[in-house]
């Protein structure tokens, strides 16, 4: 009896002590990576500098950190040559949320009308692919053309590089609507109009939100490249 | 309501005597597949089922079994022969019949009081009334505390509680189920068979009860209709006179249910071996 008590309380000093030790464990191993994290920054970076400072690497081709840094310092108090750092950043923000915006609201629609008719997504699918092939930023200068040098080419590009990834994605999502899902609705008493809205959308929206999020990236890089080559 | 309550303790003999609930008559169904090439899921079958009468059909895989039960929905129309519901002529999805998915059908982005309260929304009813519907259901298949979770935080049987009470909310006078415990384990399988015959019995429609377990066919149905290998036509049908309440868990062991076992399977055992 004593015993069997005595090595009880064994048993649970010994589960205490190995998870302690575990947790112990644990911490260390998170410690290490935060560790190795910053290392390796301060490796790459300083190294950088330092190969800069000596001249092992051309400062001006690849620059060096401190410059970076008193430069962007300089764009922030001093403002750059076209005026204000923040006036600068603020446009090419409008230019991507509004690119980002009209081009996902159209490819999310397009997508759903497309993907819920049979014979629309059947004799389209073959043009939305070849479409989808063209390089985008190559429209970019025609985009620069038409609608001239100010915030709408810009935008336009934006939205180009945005509609086809959200299309695509909105298309697939309810392309891939279970069928047994709908079949259920439709028994339930669900109209056409009623399964789009209760059934392919909601199940297409796991598609769509994934393509709004890398989509944004693509809305960024449409607005500074349409900066690029006209403004 | 009233009028399904009536139908609750007809006598399945008198119940013959009207119109069936559901007939198939002489039926074959040709499927065209997408590159043009004709199969024959179903071959001069018919079928009858009177009002609240429960069915089962078993064959081999694949054989067709499930195309029977789309033929009655609508969803799918025979190439020949004649399917009618109630005496008329299936024409689209009946408002009167429900079914059971051998899948998950219910919406994961729903919670299970918007999933059962689905059916009376699509059909027009307020969201209070329907929720108020569905709140009674959902205490009727024992989930009063689960309301408010979602699909993915229940357990299969759960799951499949909800849909049965999504389908029996709507009061369907025809019940059709595609294997519908068919990927439940053995015991929740037998729990959600006890399940059905109460939710049954209360409410006394006529079933459609596709599977291909033999015994749960016989456990559950009036009649077994056995079918052949594919393409699948009636091969026999087998009156189960087990009486009622039936127990799943103690009804399979009763000499009677290992006697008509036994029978069908013979049966049965050649169309498995040609398929």
């Amino acid at each position: 009896m004593t015993q069997a008590q005595a090595s009880h309380s064994a048993a649970t000093m010994d589960i205490a002590a190995v998870e302690a030790e575990a947790q112990r464990k644990i911490r260390g191993r998170r410690n290490l990576v935060i560790g190795l994290r910053i290392a390796i920054l301060v490796i790459v970076l300083g190294g950088w500098e330092v190969c800069a400072r000596i001249g092992w690497i051309d400062p001006f081709f690849f620059s060096q950190p401190s410059l970076i840094v008193i430069q962007i310092y300089d764009w922030m108090v001093e403002g750059t040559s076209q005026g204000s750092l923040w006036t600068q950043v603020l446009v090419t923000l409008e230019e991507t949320v509004l690119g980002f915006l009209i081009g996902s609201v159209a490819g999310v629609i397009a997508g759903i009308v497309l993907g819920r008719n049979k014979l629309l997504s059947d004799v389209f699918s073959l043009y939305i692919q070849i479409a989808n092939s063209i390089p985008r930023v190559v429209l970019g200068s025609i985009f620069v053309i038409a609608f001239g040098l100010g915030m709408a080419s810009k935008v336009a590009l934006a939205v180009v590089m945005v509609f086809f990834v959200v299309f695509a994605n909105a298309f697939q999502g309810v392309r891939e609507a279970d069928r047994y899902m709908i079949a259920n609705a439709q028994i339930l008493g669900a109209s056409r109009r009623q399964v789009t809205m209760a059934v392919v959308i909601p199940s297409a929206l796991s598609w769509i939100l994934a393509s709004l999020h890398v989509s944004f990236g693509f809305a960024l890089v449409g607005a500074v490249v349409g900066e690029f080559l006209g403004s | 309501m009233n009028a399904i309550n009536q139908h609750a303790f007809t006598p399945a003999g008198n119940a013959a005597q009207e119109t069936p609930a559901i007939e198939l008559r002489n039926v074959t169904c040709r499927f065209i597949t997408a590159d043009g090439k004709a199969t024959v899921a179903l071959r001069d079958f018919s079928m009858s089922v009177a009002r609240g009468e429960f069915v089962a059909v078993v064959g081999p895989t694949g054989c067709g079994k499930s195309t029977t039960l789309s033929l009655i929905t609508g969803l799918l129309k025979p190439t020949m022969g004649e399917v009618r519901v109630m005496g008329q002529p299936v024409n689209g999805i009946d408002p009167r019949i429900g079914f059971v998915f051998q899948n998950d059908a219910v919406f994961p982005w729903r919670s299970v009081r918007d999933n059962v309260a689905a059916g009376p929304m699509f059909r027009g009813q307020s969201k209070a009334q329907a929720h108020a519907l569905a709140d009674e259901w959902i205490r009727r298949v024992g989930l009063d505390k689960f309301g408010d979770h979602y699909p993915h935080q229940l357990s299969g049987g759960m799951r499949k509680r909800v849909a049965l009470a999504q389908t029996f909310i709507n009061s369907p006078e025809i019940l059709l189920m595609d294997e519908p415990f068919s990927a439940l384990d053995m015991q929740t399988r037998t729990l959600m068979q006890d399940e059905l015959l109460r939710l049954w019995s209360a409410h006394s429609g006529s079933v459609v009860f596709v599977t291909h377990d033999l015994e749960e066919a016989i456990a559950l149905a009036d009649k077994v209709y056995v079918l052949t290998a594919r393409p699948a036509t009636l091969k026999s049908v087998y009156p189960i006179d087990l009486p009622r309440p039936r127990v799943m868990e103690e009804v399979r062991y009763e000499q009677r249910f290992i006697d008509i076992s036994r029978r069908i399977w013979a049966d049965l055992r050649e169309e498995v071996h040609i398929a």
